[in-house]
């Protein structure tokens, strides 16, 4: 406990030293088909005016970090720039059969799998550099999923500030509540990356995340 | 289908490194077994979990189903600090970790109080009864 009390303290004293000399890494985190990338284009969009990756109702779409640098964003007067991460999905299974049933030929399904698990390793080597973490999560799914549990665990773990997204809040089935119950030491914002609902409250969470 | 559950006491784990900790549960799930370990992985470990689990899928292992049941949160300052200082002694030794083949379980759901699990076979049965 002591220990453990110590290593934060220093991790925390080591990552203000540093946030002054290099771009902050902003990470969204989550698992597959939650909304990351559709939420890392609506940041693009919103203050590069490009998008940054293809998103897709199919799991494992973004199958490699991508990273978009000099965000710049601002409200009420102040300005917050970071360097954003998009990750892979992280999850525990991979099927390559999954991907057939969604039309995809055997072989094409292999290769998308293979990627997929490559995906997930990075995203999980990844966490270590990351100065705060977004996590989103479909608010229409069942929160109490172990890998969202261990995401949050883990940024816990190597006390990286974290804010909870809960997606997709357009979809009747969205509850934001019962994301509150499973994380409710975390604060979180209810949104809709694809149609833009909450997006400033978004903005907003940011800045308090950097804090 | 015959479900095998194997019991993996926390004594089995204890003196292991996190990796050989790691391989040692996919190992035995990857024998198309459950593992039902006595306590919990740490936080990181879990992590090493979905990253070995992910380099060894392949056309026949296609992945792993995690579920952990933590006891209920000690509520007080004695009764935290009795706590933190067992799990110091002892290891991470309350609560129990769920660990099946993708190929078995199809899915675990679990809050705070219970686990569910769902087999491939259940879901199978369930698909059909709806046919019918």
């Amino acid at each position: 406990m002591v220990i453990g009390i110590i290593k934060k303290f220093i991790n925390k004293v080591l990552r203000n030293i540093f946030k002054g000399k290099k771009q902050l890494k902003l990470g969204l985190y989550g698992p597959p088909n939650g909304g990351k990338t559709t939420l890392a284009n609506r940041i693009c969009k919103d203050w590069l005016g490009e998008e940054m990756g293809s998103v897709s109702n199919m799991a494992h779409e973004t199958r490699e970090i991508q990273i978009k640098e000099q965000i710049v964003i601002s409200s009420k007067g102040k300005e917050l720039a970071f360097n954003l991460v998009d990750t892979p999905g992280i999850a525990t299974r991979i099927d390559y059969e999954e991907f057939i049933k969604s039309g995809m030929k055997e072989k094409e399904a292999k290769t998308r799998a293979k990627e997929a698990t490559k995906g997930v390793i990075d995203s999980i080597k990844w966490l270590d550099d990351m100065d705060c973490v977004v996590v989103v999560l479909d608010a229409t799914k069942d929160p109490y999923s172990q890998v969202n549990i261990t995401i949050v665990g883990n940024l816990q773990a190597r006390d990286i500030p974290v804010l909870i997204l809960g997606n997709k809040v357009d979809l009747r089935k969205a509850s934001i509540k019962n994301i509150q119950s499973a994380f409710p030491q975390y604060d979180v914002i209810g949104i809709s990356a694809k149609k833009g609902t909450n997006i400033d409250q978004f903005y907003e969470g940011l800045f308090a995340l950097v804090k | 289908m015959t479900l095998t559950l194997q019991f993996v006491p926390y004594s089995e784990i204890e003196n292991l490194g996190p990796a050989r900790r790691v391989n040692k549960l996919i190992e035995i799930v990857k024998q198309e077994k459950i593992v039902l370990l006595e306590g919990r992985l740490k936080k990181e470990e879990e992590a090493d979990l979905i990253a070995i689990t992910m380099e060894e899928i392949g056309d026949k292992f296609r992945g792993i189903e995690l579920a952990v049941i933590n006891p209920p949160k000690n509520e007080g300052f004695f009764a935290g600090v009795k706590s933190g200082m067992l799990n110091a002694l002892l290891g991470d030794r309350q609560g129990f970790t769920v660990v099946g083949p993708a190929s078995v379980v199809k899915q675990i759901k679990q809050d705070p109080n219970k686990i569910e699990l769902f087999t491939q076979d259940a879901e199978i049965t369930k698909k059909k009864r709806k046919k019918k």
